[in-house]
């Protein structure tokens, strides 16, 4: 058990390295050079020779990758271009609305995708699976932006029921905070549901052909518990598994969704600093947003032991 | 115990959003009539090829579908909207927006086209060699793995602010952010296929290892890649009207439904039409291409087919 925990986080931390290296040769394979952009349009060779080798931008790209790695390992992610401010406090003044939308769709998606992933299975061949089935196909299938406008047009410029756009703090007030969320949380969600309610329908009608859900049924045990205690226990591990995969379209998404709703988030961010060329901001987001999934996932891998006792590592 | 668990879960995982499991490794002639048989059980598989075969006419004659130049501005024209002179309407520039809505029609299809085609391609020969050859396959694996735990979106909006704008560009960003996917699929069928007894049996008799590979390897993953190439295909469309929509990908002199929603981004509440019919338009053909992918996958599981 011990030693299959150290083993998970040895391989990611490989895989944190890998990551590091592909995003640090993205910088580093950047056609311009960044000294001459620093030293601007007046400066003279000499002058960009000088910077050059102030950011040790003329030494072998291994020893660069190792000092940009350190600094790395030390919280520094380095300096934006275009604003000169350091990418961890540009990634740190945006973060609050990213999370509050990926929380609050993670959360509410969960809640709806599961219960109805196990009424499908549950009544496998009714209308209401073909309906869940049908609604997970639309899923995968419609852009999250043309969902998130479809949304905005219905329920804000038609109905005037929430926002347009904008972001509230929740320090000024936790209503006006969630109806600035409702509708990019559901355009965000829809796919992510659509994953989560198939992969339970799929799990669920693995293990409901098992022996013992018949057994637990004959010894006169409620529908509802042989569902929930029996059958959603046993179908839980490839579940939680899509739960921690899904999570990259919920980042991908992310991004899409702050732009149509103007949440000023690292996913603005990004979308600004792709428009501006920033590519330390670019970098860091990459990082950042990798590092949660990997660790996530991990967690995701260790949760495993405690769903189910039989697995021993 | 943990192996096969988390193997399972990772197999079920890739089923649902992706990959079929291999269920063809018997009997492999009578995958077309298979498809036959799902076809007629599965009308919806049949509705998404038709409305493919739409789609692909309508970008191939795209200039006879009565459209103008996409491009010739008239801004004395603009903002209209949806007329019988102007069936979707026209954008701030005055262009027309059907005419832009079939010109799109050919950058969707040929991104997700070329995204599928390359990067089952690559991904198959990749997948191929690390499967069989095992000191390859820690380190591919590991590399594999970086890639993977980078949002495909996300690696591929980092490519495209390295390079210039072109459908060129999109289609190999979108590529190299798909092929870890596929790596992953070929490698996991080929580690099943070669303990079976006809690979033992190739061995035995001499056979090389590209002849192993080629032989008797590929014939048996076709079918699995061929469903995972469609899904590839929608998701690349997807995508690619991602980096559109956010200034990242198809430049915007050359009209795609991502680019003519980006431009209609800040006139939602005047003129919805462009970004209503771009986007319906997109919604239909990923809809059609995950359709046949589903009809396909239950085609070569029937296993499969009666749960997902």
């Amino acid at each position: 058990m011990i030693a299959y925990i150290v083993r998970r986080l040895f391989s990611t931390i490989v895989v944190m390295a890998v990551v590091a290296f592909v995003v640090f040769s993205l910088l580093y394979l950047t056609p311009g050079d960044p000294a001459a952009i620093i030293a601007g349009d007046v400066a003279t060779d000499e002058d960009i020779r000088r910077i050059h080798a102030r950011l040790g931008l003329d030494e072998p790209f291994l020893v660069q990758f190792g000092r940009w790695l350190w600094a790395l390992l030390h919280g520094d992610l380095g300096t934006s271009i275009f604003t000169n401010l350091p990418v961890t406090q540009l990634i740190g003044q945006r973060i609050e609305p990213t999370v509050a939308l990926t929380l609050c769709t993670l959360v509410v998606a969960i809640l709806v995708a599961i219960p109805l992933g196990v009424i499908a299975a549950a009544k496998a061949g009714s209308w209401l699976d073909r309906a869940v089935m049908s609604f997970s196909v639309l899923g995968f299938s419609v852009p999250v932006f043309v969902l998130a406008y479809i949304l905005i047009l219905t329920f804000s410029v038609q109905l005037d029921w929430l926002p347009v756009q904008g972001y509230r703090n929740f320090r000024d007030g936790a209503w006006e905070w969630l109806r600035h969320l409702i509708l990019p949380s559901i355009a965000l969600g829809t796919v992510y549901v659509a994953l989560i309610a198939r992969m339970t329908r799929a799990s669920m009608l693995d293990v409901l052909s098992q022996d013992y859900i018949r057994t637990a049924a004959a010894k006169g045990l409620a529908p509802k518990q042989v569902l929930i205690g029996h059958a959603l226990k046993n179908a839980a591990i490839p579940i939680m598994t899509i739960i921690g995969v899904g999570i990259a379209l919920l980042i991908s998404g992310a991004i899409v969704t702050e732009t149509v709703f103007a949440l000023p988030g690292i996913g603005r961010l990004t979308v600004d600093a792709i428009l501006r060329r920033d590519y330390p901001i670019i970098q860091g987001v990459i990082l950042i947003f990798s590092a949660v999934y990997v660790l996530i996932n991990l967690a995701v891998d260790l949760s495993y032991v405690h769903l189910d006792p039989r697995i021993r590592y | 115990m943990c192996i096969s668990t988390r193997a399972y879960a990772i197999e079920m995982a890739a089923t649902t959003v992706a990959a079929p499991l291999i269920a063809a490794t018997k009997s492999v002639s009578p995958t077309w009539r298979r498809f036959q048989v799902a076809f007629r059980r599965h009308p919806t598989a049949l509705l998404g090829g038709l409305i493919l075969v739409c789609m692909v006419a309508i970008a191939i004659l795209a200039p006879w579908l009565g459209t103008i130049d996409p491009q010739a501005v008239a801004p004395i024209k603009r903002l209209k909207p949806p007329s019988a002179d102007f069936w979707f309407g026209t954008d701030m520039l005055g262009r027309d927006v059907y005419s832009r809505v079939v010109y799109g029609a050919r950058v969707s299809l040929v991104v997700g086209l070329a995204v599928a085609m390359f990067s089952t391609f690559l991904g198959a020969a990749i997948g191929l060699i690390t499967g069989y050859v095992r000191w390859l396959d820690a380190v591919v694996m590991r590399v594999m793995d970086g890639l993977m735990s980078i949002p495909s979106v996300l690696l591929a909006i980092a490519l495209m602010a390295l390079t210039r704008a072109s459908i060129g560009n999109v289609i190999a960003a979108i590529t190299l952010a798909e092929i870890p996917r596929v790596v992953r699929l070929v490698r996991s069928l080929v580690l099943s296929l070669r303990e079976q007894p006809y690979v033992e049996a190739a061995i035995a008799a001499g056979t090389t290892l590209p002849g192993i590979l080629v032989r008797h390897i590929l014939p048996n993953i076709v079918a699995p890649l061929l469903v995972q190439a469609t899904y590839v295909c929608g998701s690349a469309m997807i995508t690619e009207a991602i980096l559109s929509f956010i200034g990242a990908g198809t430049p915007p002199n050359i009209p795609s439904w991502g680019n003519i929603m980006a431009e209609g981004r800040s006139l939602i509440q005047i003129a919805a039409y462009l970004i209503i019919f771009p986007g319906i338009c997109l919604s239909l053909t990923v809809l059609a291409v995950n359709l046949l992918g589903d009809g396909m996958r239950d085609a070569l599981d029937p296993r499969l087919a009666r749960r997902l």
